[in-house]
């Protein structure tokens, strides 16, 4: 980074320090803070959408509907999602590449051959010869979509908790005033379930930042990672040897994720008093009694 | 058949140091690989329902201490659920695991009585500990978040029958906080029951090789190379209990709401399901 | 602005097409000296430039991904990558599921190591790593074994007294050894394996052929000792 890095061995104290944390590998580090938060940034609506198809589905008047709704929810949800993690992905992928060989292979030539998972060269996915950081996007897609069909499963639990805790008598008001089915939804069951929801999906979003050291095992170099690859002691195979400094480099991580907490719950605090305006609950109340 | 039995015989205690010392090693047949994970799976039982017992009493506690009035109540409840909401689980591990090895090894005098510090470091309870505080925080704030939704109607109801504050609170506003959080609370049981797995992942050490669940799938799967036996029968393990966890939580779910028209709408619909 | 970096990428990956084989080399990043991850987050270490050499000799085009330890057999099985080189050691378990070459590191010994001289190896408790062949042979020893998932926390066991000795590969915790100034080898070395070799599909037997090729050429030229001598020091096990 800076001129005076180029030999580390002499460097001492600050200017140690500063070329220590702006090595490559730092920059990584820094880098996949990023990636986090872009992970969760597209996660987070995808999972929403799977929650809300679930819950919808899970309300359907048409039985398999019904039925593949809770089975989704209630299989998933019933699987840890590190154990998901371990063998999903690996059997995504080869389900994939098995489908894309049915098309650019010779189909005589099996894919599995002995242990050997093998498919042509042309039915990669992504192919070998592609560079690395398509690599690092599908993994990155892999992981993602991994990521929402769990945490849409929870999120459809929480849904379908929410629309049964609209109080009845505002379903019934919307039946006497004729509402057709899809009305009440959209009109009434819809706004009035997120007030319900947002404990639990606040939950679920905290739960969501916290389960982004997982992103390693469907191997996309997160936070995590880095800092126990960083932190770990450094002997003289290396520029810039250290003792074991995990300690140090969790406590940072400990302050990002704090600090996504925190934000969180300022933004969701905003989200939450927005709902709870004018409903017939102890907040809404609170409020309006602070209003007058 | 019978080699069966006697492989449940030498390794359904195993993960607890029962029965044979050495795991299998080579000729891997599914009976081992179900008995030993089944084993393992003692352990995630044993931190669930400790935790989720111990961690229901005191986020009851964090939850009205964060609703109340009294900033003396409310900060500490405040700082403590969200200092453990806002950690990642293994962070939480990490750091509890390397306080606790600060402990002294000789133990501790109190008032001449010599405590043994040894055990604290090993996961049955340290990580029990951690899993405890980790859930009460998140239950906590389900809860609070149930208590602000509770309906002003019956607060209302509950004053005009002239309830003290014990009385309202034993009678109207806990039952009713625990309804609307039972859905939420369900989910966190799961998913405290599933973080269980990451106690001998990335938390403590497993010593002599008594492990949880995951630590046997991983030991099978390492020696297999094969991630598709090992983990699908941990994660069938897993949902055959989840589902039994969940069974559990909509019975009281269900008594929680016994009162409810819609809950009595339910019971009616289903014989016409089942024709 | 993009446009231009996306068309050279494009460029790139048609250019990569053209040619011939591609080579992804499967390594773990996380095991100095063998292999690790460089100030500048390349994959790095002994196994880096002798797997360059080796794909150089064969005349394959590599690149290097990086994998997690636990998956790094079922990764390469299921085709996302073409070779471990990742101070795997050929064992019989192994063979059964995937092929080596022959080996390019000779046997090495894996050591005790503790703070005190008499440390009892045989009642005692022994720290380790968990999934490598040192615990395996651990949990065969009368020893209490304590298995950690990363080698600080070994020597942090070590330090603090969970255990009172450790127990990995020596090329691994030598350097360790050598910077502290509390820990010492103890008890007598353990030979475990029949060496290091490249990890391979069993089915890639053209793979295999042109890497074996390479290394008997470089055992025989003697450039693989001398990369041996300059990652592990002057005196580690070099071929005969």
């Amino acid at each position: 980074m800076f001129s005076y890095c180029s030999d580390p061995s002499v460097l001492e104290g600050f200017t140690w320090l500063s070329c220590y944390l702006t090595t490559g590998t730092h920059m990584l580090f820094y880098a996949s803070f990023g990636t986090v938060l872009l992970v969760l940034a597209i996660t987070a609506p995808v999972a929403l959408l799977f929650g809300f198809g679930g819950a919808m589905a899970a309300r359907s008047r048409i039985a398999p509907l019904r039925w593949l709704g809770k089975v989704y929810t209630s299989m998933v949800r019933g699987v840890p999602d590190i154990i998901f993690f371990l063998f999903v992905p690996i059997a995504l992928d080869q389900g994939l590449e098995w489908l894309r060989s049915r098309f650019y292979c010779d189909p005589s030539v099996p894919v599995r051959q002995g242990n050997d998972f093998v498919v042509c060269a042309a039915a990669k996915l992504p192919l070998s010869s592609s560079p690395s950081w398509v690599h690092d996007i599908y993994g990155i897609a892999l992981a993602i979509i991994a990521f929402s069909v769990v945490f849409g499963a929870f999120a459809a639990n929480v849904l379908y908790g929410a629309m049964g805790a609209v109080p009845r008598a505002q379903i019934e008001t919307a039946e006497a005033y004729g509402f057709t089915s899809r009305q009440i939804n959209r009109r009434i069951l819809l706004p009035q379930m997120w007030t319900y929801a947002l404990p639990g999906l606040s939950n679920l979003w905290m739960i969501l930042i916290k389960a982004t050291p997982l992103l390693f095992i469907l191997g996309v170099e997160d936070i995590v990672y880095w800092a126990r690859e960083l932190g770990g002691a450094k002997t003289r195979a290396f520029d810039y040897p250290h003792p074991d400094w995990r300690l140090y480099y969790f406590l940072g991580v400990l302050v990002f994720y704090l600090l996504m907490t925190w934000v969180s719950e300022r933004l969701l605090d905003r989200v939450r008093a927005r709902l709870s305006h004018g409903q017939a609950t102890l907040a809404g109340e609170a409020m309006r009694k602070a209003a007058a | 058949m019978n080699q069966c039995l006697q492989t449940i015989a030498d390794y359904g205690l195993r993960a607890f140091g029962y029965g044979e010392r050495l795991l299998p090693r080579s000729d891997f047949t599914l009976c081992q690989q179900f008995t030993l994970i089944g084993s393992g799976l003692l352990w995630n039982i044993y931190f669930a329902v400790l935790a989720l017992a111990a961690g229901f009493v005191l986020a009851n506690a964090l939850a009205l201490c964060k609703a109340s009035a009294h900033p003396l109540l409310r900060k500490p409840a405040e700082w403590f659920i969200f200092v453990f909401r806002g950690s990642p689980l293994f962070i939480q591990f990490f750091l509890a695991y390397e306080a606790l090895v600060l402990l002294p090894r000789a133990g501790i005098e109190i008032f001449g009585l010599t405590v043994q510090t040894g055990w604290v470091t090993r996961a049955w309870a340290g990580a029990t500990l951690v899993l405890i505080l980790n859930t009460a925080a998140y239950s906590a704030e389900i809860f609070h978040g149930a208590l602000r939704n509770l309906p002003r109607g019956e607060i209302e109801a509950a004053d005009a029958y002239g309830f003290s504050g014990w009385q309202r609170f034993r009678k109207i506003v806990w039952p009713t906080m625990l309804r609307l959080a039972w859905p939420s609370y369900t989910n966190e049981a799961i998913f405290l029951f599933h973080a269980t797995t990451l106690v001998f992942f990335s938390g403590f050490p497993a010593f002599q090789q008594k492990g949880d669940a995951l630590y046997y799938a991983r030991y099978f799967a390492e020696q297999t190379f094969n991630p598709f036996v090992a983990y699908p029968i941990v994660a069938g393990y897993f949902v055959a209990l989840t589902l039994l966890l969940i069974w559990v939580f909509g019975l009281i779910n269900r008594r929680l709401n016994r009162h409810l028209p819609g809950a009595a709408r339910k019971l009616r619909y289903r014989p016409n399901l089942i024709r | 602005m993009k446009k231009p970096i996306f068309a050279a990428a494009i460029l790139a990956v048609s250019a990569g097409m053209g040619m011939g084989q591609t080579v992804r080399m499967g390594t773990e990043g996380a095991y100095p000296p063998y292999n690790f991850i460089d100030a500048n987050g390349d994959v790095a270490g002994f196994e880096r430039e002798l797997g360059d050499e080796l794909c150089n000799r064969a005349e394959l085009d590599c690149t290097w991904a990086k994998n997690d330890w636990d998956s790094i057999i079922p990764n390469l099985v299921s085709g996302n990558y073409d070779t471990i080189m990742a101070a795997m050691s050929i064992n019989d378990e192994r063979k059964q599921v995937i092929a080596f070459t022959q080996n390019y590191l000779p046997p090495a010994p894996s050591s005790y190591v503790a703070i005190d001289e008499g440390a009892d190896l045989e009642g005692g408790v022994v720290a380790v790593q968990t999934g490598t062949v040192q615990a395996s042979y651990v949990a065969e020893t009368p020893a209490t074994m304590i298995e950690f998932p990363n080698i600080d926390q070994v020597f942090a066991a070590i330090r603090n007294g969970e255990a009172d000795a450790g127990f990995g590969d020596h090329e691994v915790v030598r350097p360790y050894v050598e910077d502290s100034n509390d820990l010492i080898f103890v008890g007598e070395q353990v030979f475990l394996d029949e060496g290091i070799g490249v990890g391979l599909r069993q089915s890639d037997n053209d793979l295999r052929e042109k890497l074996d090729t390479a290394i008997t050429e470089m055992k025989e030229d003697g450039s693989l000792n001398d990369l041996i001598r300059k990652h592990f020091g002057e005196d580690a096990q070099v071929h005969e």
